[in-house]
């Protein structure tokens, strides 16, 4: 019984850990974040049901048109949800993107319609037996897809030219601008990388939820309480945060029962920062004034 | 002294006609009655039933000269499940629109929030869906509050007593984590109480759960050979797959929760095994009145085709034998005041309706129309309820 619950603890702390990777990138690249992260993933998982199920495409279309459209999402909250107000050095990018979430799912809602529905796919009835119970393809690929993900990212960061961009940007903006790198090209892209990354957690866990305008909300705000648990700054810690923080809500859950998950697993993470202000894997950061 | 024989003439013609003119205005403004029930989100094809239930019993009413000589108009509000904004409508519509009668939708952490309202506002409500025990039995001193649908304490003996029909000995609990899970889990343990059987092991989820596995586990290890679910569509249909995932066969017999939204679709191939209560399905044959009401629903509404289109039929079915008892109740009082429509209720003493025939339906000690002999289990068949044969 203990698998499928790690199973599915994985599965979820990996759907956190991808869009927890999406506040880390911003935040790293820009010192901001992307409150509507959360309904980026909505959008991801709307979009991708538009195109394969109302609209019937195939899904080897349908799925890279999604995430296309939505890193073009990203560019777009980028350029009007945060630019403006950053460059100025006002904090109100904070509720700009609060309120492009909240913008999302209302349109959604209005053109997406208001019932939840299935995004079926073929791999949920490829099942693994394990024992007296089973696992669908789809639930081990959310694991694998978090940790390629990641790995990619890591990759990225450390061997091509936008990570060494990139890099430079995290490390000195305004060394990187005097080099010649367009940090405002850096972060669009870091924005739109973090809602691919969203939409793609929207898409793999869209076959074994439902489809809603609201389904990213709760999603969004964990997976924000992930990304501090990790430090926000640390790739690796947030991942390895939206794991354990998965497979924390899993564990509670089978061992103290439901009336005590979201109450411990808060606890924990209150704890956590109590003790370590900057995250579990988190560093300091230093200001020189 | 023209001036004075015109006048003397014609004033009393003018004035007579104002009056006749008045007269009609307020005879043909009309009765307003309130809706507040999710039309957004995981539940909204339940507002979207019981709006249709409403208007068709407005559209006969109408038809007929309409109450006190008014036409009736529903006018509705979205509570999104959420109690807060479903109290600050009731209030709006209550006190701005000036409805006579409110009818309510299928939550009941919503209902119970509106419930002191109505009664402080001296404003009949009419539960129509949410089956919460408190909400007609709320303690008030002067009770506003009235119901045409399931009562939850009514509704877990129904539950227990049908899990036991099917082989039940050690039952096991999985409910929603709201006001309206806890009215069930205290009715449950009672109905086993009640036969000598021990206190269920209970399990509860939130709506946004993901993942029931774990929930499921526990109750398969607590020895369950019977689960007695209470939770909305979407949670629900969590539940099924989460049993998918487990390869674990247990007979699932559930409150009404499944029938307010696509659960055949979200649930998918296993939806069949779930076992809910209703108090009415429509089916290829039905009463003169049912096929009536059928027919009017395809008129009314061009989308409905099939029988897979008229779900959740309990929706619509309560909000239409309401409507017409609300008619009733009206005529009775010959008011739209609170207090007076309130006592038009008591005042019905015989009503042919759709779900059955209300012979006084309800008294000043008794606010629930319907009663355990009035409930039907069903199941999912494809996209469309089917009664489940005893």
């Amino acid at each position: 019984m203990i698998t499928t619950a790690l199973v599915s603890g994985l599965g979820l702390g990996s759907m956190y850990a991808l869009l927890a990777l999406g506040f880390h990138l911003t935040y790293a690249v820009s010192r901001t974040v992307n409150f509507a992260q959360g309904s980026a993933m909505m959008v991801g998982a709307v979009l991708g049901y538009s195109l394969a199920v109302t609209w019937g495409w195939p899904l080897w279309l349908a799925l890279p048109t999604t995430l296309v459209l939505c890193a073009v999402l990203g560019l777009v909250i980028e350029r009007f949800l945060v630019r403006p107000f950053h460059s100025r050095g006002s904090d109100a990018w904070l509720m700009a993107t609060v309120a492009g979430g909240l913008l999302l799912d209302n349109l959604a809602m209005f053109t997406f319609g208001k019932e939840p529905r299935q995004f079926g796919s073929a791999l949920t009835s490829l099942r693994l037996e394990l024992g007296d119970s089973s696992l669908n393809a789809v639930q081990l690929a959310i694991p694998l897809a978090g940790a390629g993900v990641a790995a990619t990212l890591y990759w990225v960061r450390r061997r091509t030219q936008l990570g060494l961009r990139l890099e430079a940007c995290v490390q000195n903006p305004r060394a990187a601008r005097l080099m010649g790198i367009e940090v405002n090209r850096v972060v669009a892209a870091a924005f739109a990388l973090s809602t691919v990354f969203a939409a793609l957690a929207g898409l793999l866990i869209a076959p074994l939820y439902s489809v809603h305008a609201d389904m990213g909300t709760l999603f969004g705000l964990k997976a924000f309480a992930v990304a501090i648990l990790g430090g926000i700054a640390s790739a690796g810690g947030v991942f390895a945060a939206g794991l354990l923080f998965g497979l924390i809500e899993a564990l509670v859950t089978l061992y103290f029962g439901s009336a005590f998950t979201q109450l411990l697993c808060f606890a924990l993470v209150i704890v956590v920062l109590a003790a370590r202000p900057d995250g579990l894997f988190g560093r300091k950061l230093w200001v020189k004034v | 002294m023209f001036t004075r024989s015109l006048l003397r003439r014609w004033l009393p013609c003018a004035a007579l006609s104002l009056a006749c003119c008045t007269g009609f205005v307020q005879a043909a403004e009309p009765i307003k009655v309130g809706l507040v029930a999710a039309l957004s989100g995981q539940s909204a094809k339940s507002g979207e039933a019981l709006t249709r239930g409403l208007t068709l019993a407005i559209d006969e009413i109408n038809a007929q000269g309409g109450l006190l000589g008014r036409p009736v108009e529903l006018v509705r509000r979205d509570d999104e499940s959420n109690p807060a904004k479903g109290m600050l409508a009731a209030r709006e519509l209550i006190q701005r629109e000036k409805v006579s009668v409110l009818f309510g939708g299928l939550d009941t952490p919503v209902s119970l929030a509106i419930v002191p309202l109505a009664n402080q506002l001296k404003t009949p409500f009419m539960g129509i869906w949410a089956a919460g025990t408190k909400i007609t039995e709320n303690g008030a001193k002067d009770n506003y509050v009235f119901r045409v649908s399931a009562v939850d304490e009514q509704v877990d003996e129904a539950l227990v007593a049908y899990g036991l029909r099917q082989g039940m000995k050690q039952p096991g609990l999985i409910l929603a984590n709201n006001p309206w899970g806890e009215s069930n889990l205290a009715g449950l343990n009672a109905a086993l109480a009640r036969r000598d059987m021990a206190q269920a092991p209970a399990e509860r989820f939130e709506d946004s759960d993901l993942d029931m596995v774990p929930q499921l586990t526990r109750l398969k290890n607590a020895g369950v050979d019977t689960l007695l679910l209470v939770g909305n569509v979407g949670p629900s249909a969590q539940v099924v797959k989460g049993l998918q995932q487990m390869g674990w066969k247990v007979p699932v017999v559930s409150h009404w929760g499944p029938a307010g939204g696509r659960f055949g679709e979200l649930a998918g191939p296993d939806a069949g095994r779930v076992h809910f209560i209703q108090t009415f399905v429509f089916g290829t044959h039905n009463s003169a009145r049912g096929d009536a009401l059928l027919a009017a629903l395809k008129q009314r509404y061009p989308q409905v085709k099939t029988l897979a289109d008229v779900t959740p039929a309990v929706g619509i079915a309560n909000a239409y034998d309401a409507m017409h008892l609300v008619g009733l109740a009206i005529d009775k009082a010959q008011d739209t005041q609170g207090a007076k429509v309130r006592d038009g209720f008591y005042a019905i003493t015989d009503y042919a309706g759709l779900i059955k025939h209300y012979q006084q339906p309800f008294s000043a000690d008794r606010h629930d129309a319907l009663g355990p002999d009035d409930y039907v289990f069903s199941r999912f068949d494809g996209d469309t309820i089917v009664p489940v044969k005893p």
